[in-house]
């Protein structure tokens, strides 16, 4: 069946802000039955937010949502439903206590609070028969099932509703590639019966090999969408990439390769999440991680910090083999490293503490430092301009940006040999964000190794001295000075071979 | 089989402990295992294990109710001015009875679900406004429940205590049928992942306000079940069953986290833990050390349930637990 004429779902002039955050901007955007829709852009560039609104869980905060045409509320996933929108969340929407049966039957179209329909669970075994899923038992709980079979459900618990529109984020992230192909088989044939299919994935070949067109999102905005196979790879990732801004950013120093090791990783592994990662970190280096979203550049961080159990591989700091077991170890005087964590919400303040108490947490207990002597904190607190009545106003007080510097103070004081830091600027003001970087680098200035995780290339190329990439859970390339480019690291993050043998080179740097 | 009771081994070993307690409290008791012997000691048991059930759907969907003693206290002295006189007004008696145990749970499902206040403070609250209640309804102790309706309730049925008849009657009318509808299967899906529920197209609220009421439902049977074995209204009796009802489902398996767990379960928690009373009332053992060898039990009985957390990999997950 050919692509219909009348969309299924139309936003017209869609925004959606959280607080002062804006996800999406002035978005307008179409899909249609019988055609396969790809979306594509960076981490945060609005493509999950998209989804969420058509699929229901949130509503825009402004503009409308068309459904045949006709103007429509989503008020929650219940009404997607029933209007055959479907969609298979990347953060997976089975029920972990469900076994598997019971979860193809929740919310079942049709079914609600009623009676169960148990054909539907016949229907999604045919399904999971096509794409090597037979051997999954009904019987079993989901919780104990690995993240792809828990895939290969979903796909089968959306298929077997009848979708009339099929929203597929991240659907395969974790499927080998012959049971990819068996899913491709199944989301063409939905295509072909009529059926509009909106897709998201990282893996470009993917998205080659199945898509019918393409739109690219960019920081909160529909950039494009054309027929795939228009533009080829460099064309598509310099629409992704944007403008950059330059000025927000210290000026590098010439790197020094035989600087001092600070700390080196040697085969560094955890579990199924990481393999095989070797990464050295150098006195006045700015050493970054970079990659999509949950591919192991996290797992570094908590691993060095002492909060992973059963670590492969070897650590090395000031030429001795240490095995850093618990946070307590890894900020003590003999290894003195500094974790600064993704969320500060949850894991980096207390938010109903004062400001003071919340510096006096990490040196409390260390014999050197006088936890409670505020004069250790002030001249972080001066560098970085905090922002604030007194130092006993509650931490939730503050602003994004104020709270994320009294994080870091409180490690400062302690006067780190290593500092890693999870996306310290993420939502977070420009101007916090240059006071930021200013600090970071005059800390490698005088001698402390930073690890930078970041989700925003712009901190990777400006920001970092040397640059792993990383994707399902390895390094893939290792980026250094003029190497460090956006093309680069895009590339690396999709895991595709770049074209230029001159950058290919610069893996072994 | 082997999925089944991999997936439902909390009940199962519940289950087996009961048999065991129940043999050596029939073996170790001065009569005898006769039908009076099993007739008390069933009663006992189902007053307990309804007060279990109405625990058992707080928990289910990550909530807690610590106002069940106080709805059977509410009930209780209700039931003793109304339980009495002709048929019709005895029947009366208990619809009014029950709804009242419905009502009260309703009025804690709202707070919890509009008024977005959590179920322990809610229902410590309502806990409160119902045992006031309860107190000017019998400022002491009175009244009087119809003798034969209470005998006829708590006595035996050819040699099998009605208690047990009722309890099967509970299981297979009301828990098997539940489990076959979108709702039984709700309550797990918000307890055990509410945003997962939601994106799965179920009403969540409703499912939350569904369940509280069915908690209010069996505190209500409760507070009924109990004004039958006592025949009088007592507004003192909550406490206790409240903290017990609470005991009774996580030894049965239920999980105070939510979304795990099954009402068989939370019935056996209770028959254990009545059972282990009674026992040890005929064991010699000090009355006053009881509650201390109670406790030992309990305590031991959680600690196998949470032994999971040894497992953990990443240190930051053991909080989130």
């Amino acid at each position: 069946m050919p692509k219909s004429e009348k969309a299924i779902v139309r936003l017209c002039g869609v925004s959606k802000t959280y607080g002062a955050t804006k996800a999406l901007t002035d978005v307008d955007f179409a899909c249609f039955g019988g055609e396969i829709h790809a979306i594509l852009g960076e981490n945060g560039a609005g493509k999950s937010t998209l989804m969420k609104l058509v699929s229901g869980v949130i509503q825009p905060t402004a503009g409308c949502i068309e459904i045949d045409g006709s103007e429509t509320q989503l008020a929650g996933p219940a009404a997607a439903i029933s209007r055959g929108l479907i969609c298979m969340f990347q953060e997976l929407s089975l029920v972990p206590d469900l076994t598997v049966r019971e979860n193809l039957m929740l919310g079942a179209p049709g079914t609600s609070l009623g009676r169960l329909d148990g054909n539907i669970v016949a229907r999604a075994q045919d399904i999971l028969a096509k794409i090597d899923g037979a051997e999954i038992r009904m019987k079993t709980r989901v919780y104990d099932l690995s993240l792809a079979e828990r895939q290969q459900v979903e796909i089968a618990k959306a298929l077997s509703r009848n979708p009339r529109l099929l929203i597929l984020d991240e659907a395969t992230s974790a499927l080998n590639a012959s049971v990819v192909q068996k899913v491709f088989h199944l989301i063409r044939a939905e295509r072909d019966r009529g059926v509009g299919v909106l897709f998201i994935s990282h893996r470009f070949h993917e998205i080659e090999a199945l898509a019918d067109s393409i739109s690219i999102f960019r920081n909160g905005t529909h950039v494009e969408t054309f027929d795939n196979g228009a533009y080829d790879y460099g064309a598509i990732i310099s629409k992704m990439v944007g403008q950059r801004i330059d000025d927000l950013f210290p000026p590098k120093r010439e790197p020094d390769p035989n600087a001092a090791e600070v700390l080196s990783l040697d085969g560094f592994g955890w579990e199924d999440t990481l393999h095989d990662v070797s990464i050295v970190l150098r006195k006045g280096q700015i050493t970054g991680l970079g990659g999509l979203d949950g591919q192991g550049q996290g797992d570094v961080l908590q691993g060095l910090f002492g909060l992973l159990k059963g670590t492969r591989g070897q650590c090395i700091m000031g030429g001795e083999p240490v095995s850093i077991r618990h946070p307590k170890m890894a900020k003590s005087p003999a290894l003195s490293i500094a974790l600064i964590p993704e969320d500060r919400k949850t894991e980096g303040l207390i938010l109903d503490q004062s400001i003071a108490r919340n510096l006096e947490l990490a040196a409390l207990g260390m014999n050197t430092i006088d936890a409670t002597d505020p004069a250790i904190y002030q001249p972080f607190l001066d560098a970085l301009e905090l922002k604030c009545d007194s130092l006993d106003q509650p931490v939730s007080q503050l602003s994004g940006g104020n709270q994320q510097k009294v994080a870091l103070t409180k490690w400062l004081a302690l006067g780190p040999r290593c500092m890693l830091l999870a996306d310290p600027t993420r939502g977070i003001d420009v101007k916090t964000k240059t006071q930021i970087y200013a600090l970071l680098r005059r800390l490698a200035d005088s001698g402390v190794a930073i690890l930078l995780l970041s989700t925003d290339y712009e901190e990777l190329i400006h920001l970092c001295d040397e640059t792993h990439i990383f994707y399902n859970g390895r390094i893939t390339r290792q980026l250094a000075g003029a190497n460090i480019t956006a093309e680069n690291i895009i590339a690396a993050s999709l895991n595709i071979p770049s074209k230029e043998p001159a950058t290919r080179g610069s893996v072994h740097a | 089989m082997r999925d089944f009771l991999r997936s439902n081994k909390r009940e199962a070993s519940a289950f087996v402990v009961l048999a065991g307690l129940l043999s050596l409290y029939l073996w170790s008791h001065p009569i005898g295992p006769t039908t009076y012997v099993m007739t008390i000691w069933a009663n006992q048991c189902l007053i307990l294990a309804l007060a279990a059930m109405a625990q058992f759907f707080a928990v289910i969907v990550r909530g807690i109710d610590l106002s069940v003693g106080a709805v059977m206290a509410l009930t209780n002295c209700i039931a003793s001015y109304m339980v009495i006189g002709s048929g019709i007004e005895m029947a009366f008696g208990v619809v009014v009875v029950i709804a009242a145990g419905i009502g009260c749970g309703l009025l804690n499902g709202l707070l919890v679900v509009y008024g977005r206040i959590q179920p322990i403070v809610a229902t410590l609250a309502t806990a409160s406004l119902f045992v006031g209640l309860a107190l000017l309804l019998r400022p002491t102790p009175g009244g009087q429940i119809d003798y034969d309706l209470a005998d006829a309730m708590t006595l035996d049925v050819l040699g099998m205590p009605t208690a047990l008849i009722m309890t099967a009657a509970i299981i297979l009318l009301i828990w098997v049928p539940l489990r076959r509808t979108g709702l039984g299967l709700g309550l797990y899906a918000v307890g055990s992942s509410e945003q997962a529920a939601f994106q799965s197209g179920m009403p969540v609220a409703k499912i939350k306000l569904a369940s509280f009421a069915m908690g209010g439902f069996f505190a209500g049977l409760a507070g009924l079940y109990f004004s039958f074995v006592t025949t009088t209204g007592d507004a003192g009796i909550g406490p206790n069953f409240t903290l017990n009802s609470i005991a009774a489902v996580v030894l049965g398996g239920v999980a105070l986290r939510g979304g795990i767990g099954t009402l068989t379960g939370a019935i056996a928690g209770a028959f254990i833990l009545k059972t282990i009373g009674a026992l040890m009332f005929f064991s010699g053992l000090p009355p006053l050390a009881q509650p201390f060898i109670e406790g030992l039990i309990l305590a031991g009985a959680i600690a196998i349930g949470g032994a999971d957390i040894l497992r953990i990999k990443n240190r930051l997950e053991a909080f989130g637990r």
